[in-house]
């Protein structure tokens, strides 16, 4: 198949550069000042072959738009991909078409990403026969699909959606995500409307797929918890923009940002004598239309100081492979 | 006794949703009773020619306004004397086309242009639902008489004019579910499989988006009979002697101090089956809403 790797394991397989993506809020009709959603703003990572990148941040922080972008559901304002040395959509790169194979998509709504009239081999076969694969073969590929995902194909291969559970369906979700053979999964809270113990075994066989199929995911997720479990590298969003990217253990071991140290210290400890009383962060993030200047989290850090108004702070390794974008990080 | 249940290990039958929604159907006594009517009320008029008494366009003088129940005139004579039930019966053939006729005409218009406003978006659907809208300033009745006056009475041309009337409303209901279906995810995940709008429309879109729409049109139905046999007596649509509903509701108007229950006749039958054509897409209706 066409995916096959070209740059040897050193290359990313995936680079984002700068994305952007503003949403025009639609004023009065009398208002002339244009007002704007900085939703995506000045994006950039890397995805390394064959790992998981978990992004998290609070609902709103842009997440899911950076998946959209990526998938190229929507068309970012500015910026680039570059999938495995090739510019996506670019002169002499790689065209849209190409790129999605290589690149598919789980949802969050295991119900709402089907189509409730197919069956889910139906579903599963869709993407191949639009491709020109036969329908017999298109057929057995789907079959095997839904096995795979631990669905027998026999008896659930001619159900429709609202005949099978949450966990099922994702399971369908993700057989439907790999009919392409794809090198890059993006879950976007892929786990998150599912039982804990459904959750585990959806878990488990990402973990297996990936391990089988040689995949690379980016998982995003507000579970701490899951991302923990997961993923390789952590990516830490607020506002639309980047405050910390590091491998996991670092991360939630010695987190830079004080973003990220509220965060991690807002999830639940499973230890009771660790338990915090008081609440990390209070107030609800700002209102992206009117980001404050200067640093976008000043207004909620407590240890915001007089330069964080004036100046934004830029992404900056702190230690090997970490990364974060704090002034107080230039402290000695 | 073994009162003891087996309870075999089957495997339920899947059931796709039209199954599930069509169980809901045959369990409501009142959408069955409907689709019972409208049943009978449908054969009489196809059947007209093998089940009518008498010949309904037969008039005589001595025989006028015969009230229900006379011997031989089940339900009656008209003004000109021509037996009610045979006209009733005939009626109905031009009254359920003048209902159908227009609605189907502008389901399969109206779907098409709600398809496209809906799944392209933008401002092509701002475009083609701002044009439309113009439509919605007038009264449907007012809308469908202006147009039938505007050219001229007839069949046909009351059949354009109801077509007309509808189209807008059916396009405003299929944009809307269109719009409602294209924001879902199995749109995106079809999206990023690298399949083309058509297909995506075809396969994705359209069963989708037909059933509410279908269920919506039949509604209308009953609409464009009043309608028609508003036309009708206002002359603007069939013209006597033929046998229309609304036609003969007008004819029959000078004798309704002579004989209400006879000229009341042609109108009860209208509200009868306007009736049951609603309580059926009402039933329906309510039937796709159970399981989501």
């Amino acid at each position: 198949m066409i995916s096959m790797d070209r740059g040897g394991p050193a290359q990313p397989l995936l680079l984002v550069r700068e994305l952007r993506k503003f949403f025009k809020v639609r004023g009065g009709l009398f208002e002339r000042e244009k007002r704007q959603v900085r939703a995506v703003d000045g994006v950039s990572f890397n995805v390394a072959k064959g790992e998981t990148l978990g992004i998290v941040g609070e609902s709103g922080c842009g997440k899911s738009t950076t998946a959209r972008l990526i998938a190229r559901l929507m068309s970012p304002d500015s910026g680039e991909l570059i999938f495995d040395g090739d510019g996506v959509g670019q002169f002499g790169g790689m065209a849209l078409k190409d790129f999605r194979r290589n690149l598919q998509m789980v949802f969050q709504d295991s119900f709402a990403s089907l189509n409730p009239r197919l069956t889910m081999l139906e579903t599963v076969a869709y993407g191949p026969q639009v491709h020109g694969v036969p329908k017999a073969e298109a057929w057995a590929r789907a079959e095997a699909l839904l096995a795979r995902v631990g669905l027998a194909p026999e008896h659930f291969g001619t159900r429709y959606p609202h005949e099978l559970s949450g966990g099922q369906r994702q399971r369908v979700n993700i057989a439907r995500a790999l009919a392409f053979e794809p090198r890059l999964l993006i879950l976007d809270e892929a786990v998150a409307a599912l039982d804990k113990s459904v959750q585990a075994q959806v878990l488990n066989l990402l973990q297996e797929l990936k391990a089988e199929r040689h995949l690379t995911y980016v998982f995003i997720s507000h579970d701490l918890h899951v991302v923990h479990y997961l993923a390789d590298r952590v990516m830490v969003m607020y506002l639309g923009q980047v405050v910390e990217i590091g491998p996991v253990k670092q991360l939630y071991e010695a987190p830079r940002h004080p973003y990220t140290r509220a965060l991690l210290s807002a999830v639940p400890s499973m230890d009771p004598a660790h338990r915090t009383e008081r609440s990390p962060l209070s107030g609800d993030p700002p209102n992206p239309i009117n980001p404050p200047s200067g640093c976008r989290f000043r207004d909620r850090c407590p240890l915001a100081h007089a330069r964080c108004a004036v100046e934004m702070p830029l992404l900056r390794e702190t230690t090997p492979g970490h990364l974060a974008a704090c002034h107080l990080d230039e402290l000695p | 006794m073994n009162t003891a249940v087996l309870i075999l290990p089957t495997t339920p039958r899947s059931r796709s949703y039209w199954t599930v929604v069509g169980r809901h159907v045959l369990r409501d006594p009142v959408t069955m009773l409907s689709a019972l009517v409208l049943l009978l009320i449908i054969a009489a008029a196809v059947f007209a020619p093998w089940l009518a008494p008498a010949d309904p366009y037969k008039a005589s003088m001595l025989r006028r306004l015969l009230p229900i129940g006379s011997s031989g005139f089940l339900l009656g004579t008209d003004e000109l004397g021509r037996d009610m039930i045979s006209r009733l019966m005939y009626g109905g053939r031009l009254s359920l086309l003048m209902g159908v006729l227009p609605v189907l005409i502008a389901f399969g218009i109206g779907t098409s242009v709600g398809l496209v406003a809906g799944y392209v978006g933008g401002k092509v659907n701002m475009v083609i639902m701002r044009t439309l809208d113009v439509f919605y300033a007038f009264p449907s009745v007012l809308l469908a008489v202006a147009i039938s006056g505007a050219l001229g009475p007839g069949m046909s041309n009351s059949l354009i004019a109801l077509t007309l009337v509808f189209v807008p409303q059916v396009v405003r209901v299929a944009e809307s579910v269109t719009t409602q279906v294209r924001k879902l995810d199995y749109i995106d995940a079809a999206r990023m499989s690298g399949a083309g709008a058509l297909s995506i429309i075809r396969v994705h879109v359209l069963g989708n988006v037909l059933g509410p729409v279908f269920v919506y049109a039949t509604g209308l139905i009953s609409v464009s009979m009043i309608l028609a046999s508003g036309l009708s007596f206002l002359g603007l649509g069939v013209k006597p002697p033929e046998a229309e509903w609304g036609l003969m509701l007008n004819t029959l108007r000078s004798a309704i101090y002579l004989n209400p229950w006879v000229a009341a006749l042609p109108g009860a039958m209208i509200f009868i089956t306007s009736m049951a054509f609603n309580l059926l897409a009402d039933g329906v209706r309510s039937a796709m809403e159970l399981k989501r």
